[in-house]
């Protein structure tokens, strides 16, 4: 846990209260992400991996432990975090170019500046034309990539990915992620990302935590170094390490279909 | 890219299938209109053979003149006039007094709660029934009437306009929190907007509803409006005046409908 931390948790614990009892959702969770850095988190479904990102997001309170983001106590949502969901949620009744501004509306910040940094956002990844569009009009590929300019365009330092490619078929993911991983890069924002898809996990991260089920707790963590040209996700699958770290974290998982 | 674009270059086929829906949808116009003629020759035609007693089921032409009379005394505009003001009065109190009160409820969860079963029992309760204490309360006159209207729809719109607020996804409320956004945001930017169309349905519903309510109203005191009318005509026995009260009424609800209709669609633009 350096200066260079952009997020720090430690002995993080997360108690579910429901009228049936207290459900623990996550364990001494304590892990620490680097600016630039790219980190996955897999694990088992209902381990609570969402839950780490809501945490990090401060939409909900830790039971005990601390969350720091840039060294400063998280206390509720901030502009430094940006969250894309599942779902790209585009709003119907707005057009393209209003869905993006959505965050600047919310956080009171539509400035001439910021304006054109979110429209310059949209030209820059081809969307330009679609401005005026509305949701329906774009295919799901597209419509998840507006979700991150929408995301992109508070000027988060930090990024919660929450699969963000789990609802849309294998092709437009496989793409998709390649190019959502090219515009983090590019924007040089740190990453983190939930997803139960192996591969996913691999060929996009600098870092690997493995959670174990419920009560989610971090079970091991592996630093992915691919060797390869070109740092495309797709590329990057034909490294011949990949099939070295699939099969460890697949056996780490410990998948059963009962 | 799943642009739709209507090209102008389309291929014959394609021609020939948008002439196939438009030909069936002139068919489907064409038999409502005939409809309605057959019904109103038949009617004419069985009361001048005196197959019924026009003087019990009145006749198009004694309707027509009857309508005539009235517009060349000047009385249909009054008539007309005052119902529609109390119509539209009671459905626009209903709708904005029922949004206000759901958006309440949608607030405050405690509120909703406690509102619950108060709602469910006024909500079966015959509206009309409370007509003869609105009456001794509010007075023998228009805010009566308004009165009558404004409950009819109110409850209604209540119920359907919140079960629309929370239907709305809760992902689309956690995105809004994830910018920060206040409840009030909340409810400006996604929760009111995504309702849209409920409350519209809503608006349909209480078209219907707030001319229940005033004519109700008018049966029970009024000295002007086509719930007046239908009642005098049938306390002095002419047919003609009753029919053509309802005929009137028919073509002001259908009008009004239509007027929400066409919002609809205003609003839902570019909406899927």
């Amino acid at each position: 846990m350096n200066e260079q931390s952009i997020v720090i948790m430690d002995a993080v614990n997360l108690n579910y209260h429901s009228p049936e009892g207290e459900t623990p959702a996550l364990e001494d969770i304590s892990l620490s992400v680097s600016k630039g850095e790219f980190i996955s988190i897999v694990g088992p479904s209902g381990c609570g991996k969402t839950t780490i990102l809501s945490l990090i997001a401060g939409l909900i309170r830790p039971t005990s432990g601390r969350i720091l983001i840039e060294g400063k106590e998280v206390d509720g949502p901030s502009s430094k975090t940006g969250y894309m969901l599942q779902q790209d949620h585009l709003f119907e009744w707005r057009t393209i170019q209003q869905n993006v501004l959505l965050g600047l509306e919310i956080q009171g910040k539509i400035t001439k500046e910021n304006k054109r940094r979110a429209i310059h956002l949209l030209e820059t990844y081809g969307l330009a034309d679609f401005r005026d569009h509305y949701p329906w009009q774009l295919s799901g590929g597209m419509r998840q990539r507006v979700a991150l300019i929408r995301t992109l365009a508070i000027n988060p330092d930090l990024l919660l990915l929450d699969e963000p490619f789990s609802a849309l078929d294998y092709q437009t993911r496989l793409a998709l992620s390649d190019e959502v991983a090219g515009i983090i890069r590019k924007e040089e924002k740190t990453a983190l990302l939930v997803t139960h898809d192996i591969s996913e996990a691999i060929s996009m991260s600098d870092r690997i935590l493995v959670l174990s089920k419920r009560p989610g707790s971090v079970k091991s963590e592996y630093s992915i170094h691919l060797t390869g040209e070109n740092r495309s996700p797709v590329e990057l699958r034909k490294a011949p390490e990949f099939r070295n770290y699939f099969n460890k974290i697949w056996k780490e998982l410990d998948v059963h279909v009962s | 890219m799943s642009v739709n674009k209507r090209h102008n270059n389309d291929s014959p086929e394609h021609l020939a299938y948008l002439n196939k829906i438009k030909q069936k949808e002139i068919a489907v116009r064409v038999s409502q209109i005939a409809i309605l003629l057959a019904f109103l020759a038949l009617w004419e035609l069985a009361a001048s053979l005196k197959w019924i007693d026009s003087f019990i089921t009145s006749q198009p032409t004694r309707i027509w003149n009857t309508i005539r009379n009235l517009y060349q005394t000047g009385e249909l505009y009054r008539h007309v006039f005052v119902t529609l003001y109390e119509t539209i009065i009671g459905f626009t109190l209903g709708t904005i007094t029922g949004t206000a009160i759901a958006i309440v409820l949608w607030w405050s969860d405690f509120a909703a709660k406690v509102a619950d079963p108060y709602l469910v029992v006024l909500n079966s309760l015959p509206k009309v029934a409370l007509g003869p204490i609105i009456i001794v309360w509010m007075g023998a006159g228009t805010a009566s009437i308004v009165t009558m209207a404004l409950l009819v729809s109110v409850i209604v719109t209540v119920i359907g306009v919140l079960n629309g607020f929370l239907d709305v996804s809760p992902d689309k409320i956690k995105l809004l929190k994830t910018f920060g956004a206040t409840k009030r945001q909340i409810l400006t930017k996604v929760v009111l907007p995504a309702s849209i169309p409920t409350i519209i349905s809503a608006l349909k519903i209480n078209v219907g509803m707030s001319w229940v309510g005033v004519i109700v109203g008018e049966f029970l005191v009024s000295k002007a409006g086509l719930g007046y009318l239908a009642v005098y005509g049938g306390q002095v026995f002419q047919l003609d005046l009753v029919m053509t009260s309802v005929i009137i009424m028919l073509v002001a609800a259908a009008l009004m409908y239509q007027g929400v209709a066409w919002l609809e669609k205003r609003y839902m633009k570019g909406r899927r």
